[in-house]
């Protein structure tokens, strides 16, 4: 059974209307389990929105307290112009795109290898997930000392170990967080978010329709044209999803610029978030990282926006099944 | 599939799998082994590492951990379950609009919610507090239990609440004999992705938390510099922090696919 199998757009999303009296009381009992989740939700994420409004509207560096007054928009005109935070967006472009673009791709091929029956197919499954399971912050470390360290990380002992395999007396030492910091970074994110894209296309291909494969295949379909017309439209839906879901993740990355560059060298991996962080909590400009912060918002809106369209329309189906 | 495919499958988990294998292979060598160069893989084992770690270091990070996790989860579930069954089972109206309301939320970044944040727990005297954690963990996660709980009490066939609702039971009966049988794998998913998100948070954790309060990851931090590094105790923290969700996440598999997609991809 599949939430995604395609079904009539036209649905009923709200209970039939019943005339009567005994309507209103009816309707608030319904209600009542419902209220403390959305107080709640309300309370903490949508009132703390509305303060970085007010904030943004600020001067107010906590180094200098007697300075603190209303400003308008002047905030919003500095996060316009600043080059660091024009970085940082053109960073955060970067760093979201190519992670998730990388990973769906890998996911994908991965996906196709893991949906055919092969010795250790569960066992290969589990180790490719990890991962994704690993603390973020854990996996940053590992790759920034384990793996990227120009003395002794994994890398750089393995192009040694193959160096002297054929005879020269030492590898290079390439110390690749200086050299191509941004890369790094991505390829740690790509490690760790290829599983996630890996585990939803590989569920969007178990749901596949059998008996249209087997039609396929008996029409004399190669395996080229089976995968381009009938898997891979099957797949969209979940190839969106994972798109969105993986960018409105990666988008907010905070933790593998905080631990493995810190936005360094220069601010060639400064993202957003980090940048961010950084006027919050280095400069303690609290009036310019919260106009920062509202420009996020409002660039998350527009992402959210396609975002819960195509949620909506997987939802939809699955309500008028 | 032909062995060829087979192999190139394995390879690429291996790949894959390599950072963690090495992760652990260096938890159990001591550190002047560790941090060589090629890295020498046969190196005696030791379990000192571990002993090191929770012999003081790491232990009261890894009880707020635990704290902040557990508790938090409990309260998601205290008010996602009653408000998945009044947007399923018997749903109020214009449900649809509320979930996306639910889900909304979680596409706004967390950056732009935290100085306001960090100034409200600071007048509060609530920074360095593990319960303003549970707190922000209940928000954060709550969307998605919300979303995860309602896919799942979905599936209650609608003829057999009816029939139940015909023959005279009342709501307790409906709610423990119907829907808590098909709801409780769900109940389990959601609360395993909501310990997962929570375990590893880190933004909140590193700016609201200094000595008393804060978390695994937040240990982690103290590895960040390279001078002075020691490279086996950082893999056996890592391994550690990492292995309460590794276990949940290779126990639930399934499950976690239908979390992480909000219950849009069984």
């Amino acid at each position: 059974m599949t939430t995604l199998t395609p079904a009539p757009r036209t649905v009923r999303t709200d209970p039939p209307h019943r005339p009567g009296k005994r309507e209103t009381p009816n309707k608030w009992r319904r209600r009542i389990p419902l209220l403390p989740a959305l107080i709640f939700t309300v309370v903490v994420t949508q009132l703390p929105f509305v303060a970085t409004l007010v904030i943004s509207t600020f001067q107010w560096n906590i180094l200098k307290p007697g300075e603190r007054h209303f400003t308008g928009l002047s905030n919003y005109g500095f996060v316009f112009t600043d080059e660091r935070l024009r970085t940082a967006v053109l960073n955060t472009i970067a760093l979201t795109a190519s992670v998730v673009i990388l990973s769906v791709l890998l996911g994908l091929g991965l996906a196709l290898l893991l949906d055919r029956r092969f010795p250790g197919r569960g066992l290969a499954r589990t180790l490719l997930i990890t991962p994704f399971l690993v603390m973020p912050v854990a996996a940053a470390l590992l790759w920034k000392h384990a793996i990227y360290n120009p003395d002794y990380g994994l890398l750089n002992g393995t192009l040694n170990a193959v160096y002297r395999l054929f005879g020269a007396e030492n590898g290079p030492t390439i110390d690749w967080l200086s050299n191509s910091a941004m890369p790094a970074v991505i390829v740690s994110l790509v490690w760790q978010w290829t599983p996630f894209m890996m585990l939803i296309l590989l569920a969007g291909l178990q749901a596949q329709p059998g008996d249209v494969l087997e039609a396929a295949r008996v029409d004399g379909a190669s395996a080229w044209q089976t995968f381009c017309h009938i898997t891979l439209p099957h797949l969209r839906q979940y190839i969106e999803l994972g798109v969105l879901l993986g960018t409105i993740y990666v988008v907010q990355t905070f933790d593998a610029v905080f631990t493995i560059t810190q936005g360094g060298p220069g601010s060639q991996t400064t993202n957003l978030p980090y940048e961010i962080y950084l006027t919050m909590f280095r400069k303690y400009e609290y009036g310019e990282a919260a106009a920062a912060g509202v420009v996020v918002v409002i660039g998350a809106i527009v992402i959210a926006t396609f975002a819960l369209r195509t949620i909506a329309s997987l939802f939809r189906e699955e309500v008028s099944r | 599939m032909s062995p060829v495919w087979a192999f190139v499958a394995w390879l690429a988990t291996l790949a894959f799998f390599a950072p963690v294998a090495w992760m652990v292979l260096t938890s159990f060598h001591q550190e002047s082994d560790a941090a060589t160069n090629p890295p020498s893989l046969l190196a005696p084992f030791t379990l000192d590492q571990y002993e090191l770690l929770l012999g003081r270091d790491i232990t009261p990070y890894l009880l707020n951990s635990a704290m902040a996790s557990v508790i938090s989860t409990l309260l998601v579930l205290a008010l996602a379950i009653p408000a998945a069954y009044a947007l399923s089972i018997k749903p109020v109206e214009k449900w649809t609009d509320v979930m996306f309301f639910f889900l909304s939320t979680k596409f706004l970044p967390v950056i732009a919610a935290l100085l306001p944040i960090y100034l409200i727990a600071k007048d509060a005297g609530m920074l360095d507090n593990v319960w303003t954690l549970i707190v922000l963990y209940t928000a954060m996660n709550l969307p998605i239990a919300v979303w995860m709980m309602r896919s799942f009490l979905a599936e209650v066939p609608k003829e057999i609440l009816e029939a139940a609702e015909v023959d005279g039971a009342g709501l307790p009966t409906v709610l423990l004999r119907i829907v808590g049988p098909v709801a409780m794998p769900g109940v389990a998913a959601t609360a395993l992705i909501c310990f997962i998100f929570s375990w590893n948070e880190f933004l909140f954790a590193v700016n609201l938390t200094a000595t008393n309060a804060s978390t695994a990851p937040v240990f982690l931090v103290g590895f960040i510099t390279n001078e002075g590094l020691f490279l086996a105790r950082l893999c056996a923290a890592a391994t550690l922090v990492s292995l309460p969700v590794l276990i949940a996440g290779w126990a639930a598999q399934d499950k976690l696919v239908r979390g992480l997609s909000l219950g849009a991809v069984k």
